[in-house]
């Protein structure tokens, strides 16, 4: 393992390789805004909203998708990032049918506080109105594609934690949308052991627990935590 | 004493909750009452038979139907600040729910799959305005000066944002989106 070193916003910092840009910055206590990237669960860069710049590339980089290279210099926090990380927002929100007044994650939904976070005050893109689906299928959770923001932190946690891969994508562009299985009602998923983990991962309020009305869908994400660390610190009981 | 700010806030497709936090602001009716005159609104009686010029709308609401688009272009036309009052004036909100649907789809729910007294989708006359194809936030349409989230906004974010503009500076708003 070789060591590398690097400058993010103007300070040093070092990874060991094939550590990407993100990690580097966010052990260093810098944050670049994410939606799909969730400690603990393997990267697929798909909200692009940790767009970096990197000196020499001419096209912009996701930071969760770019490993670390040696004298590499990076800025995390250009007006240029800003204001396309705002555009990106405004197209996610133009994409669905996001309306937080009537959302059971109103207060508590990453998507609506980076939103404000980037400044979004208003979506300057047409809204697109989609019509799509809710899957209330199953006996302890709901699915509300209208609120889907296709991050598929749910499909790799499925995959990768509880290993029972029920969640995949399926369609293209517009029509991309989250299937259980082979494309059944999420209640008929003979795979799904109805554990709960891709509904306390998603950032949003299209994964849910029965039952929550507006704003009580708080998500719970410290299982991932305790099995991340846990296994460093071989803490095998998980403490309250 | 220079003359008084004059004020407008209108209800366009929305369910005047808006305006409901805007009397939330209680006491400090009282202190605004004193700096602006509050020319045209839903709350109160009028002596303008038509939108009169003004310095600030609030406008409550997404357009929704045929009316809707011209009042807003009146009023934009006769104010100098036009405010998007809330969610459904910002992005639409629940108004421009029925936008996944066809606008034969809504009419035939509200009117003939529901409980009516008189059966079938009122048409045939201008007494109701008509409905567009698709709810839009004000935005698409005319330029919008300053946007108050909330759903409602909160008295206080609507307080700070009118005395904001009464003392000419900046309103200091935590940010929020929806």
């Amino acid at each position: 393992m070789s060591v590398k070193t690097l400058t993010i916003d103007g300070k040093m910092m070092t990874g060991v390789e094939g550590d990407t840009v993100f990690t580097v910055a966010f052990h260093n206590q810098v944050q670049i805004p994410r939606l799909c990237h969730l400690g603990g669960i393997p990267d697929v860069g798909a909200c692009r909203m940790c767009l970096v710049e990197v000196e020499g590339r001419s096209k912009l980089s996701a930071s969760c998708m770019t490993t670390i290279e040696e004298g590499m210099v990076v800025r995390t926090d250009t007006e240029t990032l800003r204001e396309y990380r705002k555009l990106l927002m405004e197209l996610l929100l133009a994409e669905g049918n996001h309306v937080c007044s009537v959302c059971v994650s109103n207060g508590n939904c990453e998507l609506q506080a980076l939103a404000a976070y980037l400044g979004v005050d208003h979506v300057r893109v047409p809204y697109r109105h989609p019509r799509r689906e809710v899957d209330l299928s199953h006996e302890r959770f709901g699915l509300d594609h209208n609120r889907c923001i296709a991050c598929t932190r749910c499909v790799r946690t499925c995959d990768e934690v509880e290993g029972a891969h029920v969640w995949d994508m399926a369609g293209r562009g517009e029509k991309l949308h989250l299937v259980a299985d082979l494309g059944e009602p999420w209640g008929d998923s003979e795979n799904c052991t109805k554990c709960g983990k891709c509904v306390q991962v998603c950032p949003t309020g299209a994964l849910f627990t029965k039952g929550s009305a507006v704003g009580e869908m708080e998500k719970d994400r410290s299982f991932l935590k305790y099995i991340v660390y846990g296994r460093e610190r071989h803490q095998w009981v998980k403490k309250p | 004493m220079s003359a008084k700010v004059k004020l407008a806030t209108v209800w366009l497709g929305g369910c005047s909750g808006c305006h409901m936090s805007f009397l939330d602001l209680d006491e400090r009716l009282i202190e605004l009452a004193a700096k602006v005159e509050l020319c045209l609104s839903p709350l109160v009686d009028t002596k303008f038979k038509d939108f009169p010029d003004v310095d600030v709308t609030l406008v409550e609401g997404a357009v929704a139907n045929v009316e809707h688009v011209e009042m807003l272009h009146t009023i934009r036309a006769r104010s100098k600040l036009v405010i998007a009052f809330g969610d459904c004036a910002v992005s639409g909100n629940i108004t421009a729910m029925r936008n996944t649907f066809t606008v034969d789809e809504v009419m035939n729910r509200a009117y003939r799959e529901t409980v009516a007294v008189v059966k079938g989708v009122p048409v045939g006359d201008d007494l109701v305005p008509k409905l567009l194809a698709k709810v839009k936030p004000l935005h698409e349409l005319v330029t919008i000066d300053h946007y108050l989230q909330g759903c409602p906004p909160s008295a206080d974010r609507i307080w700070e944002l009118v005395t904001a503009l009464l003392d000419g500076r900046a309103p200091k708003l935590e940010r929020r989106f929806g």
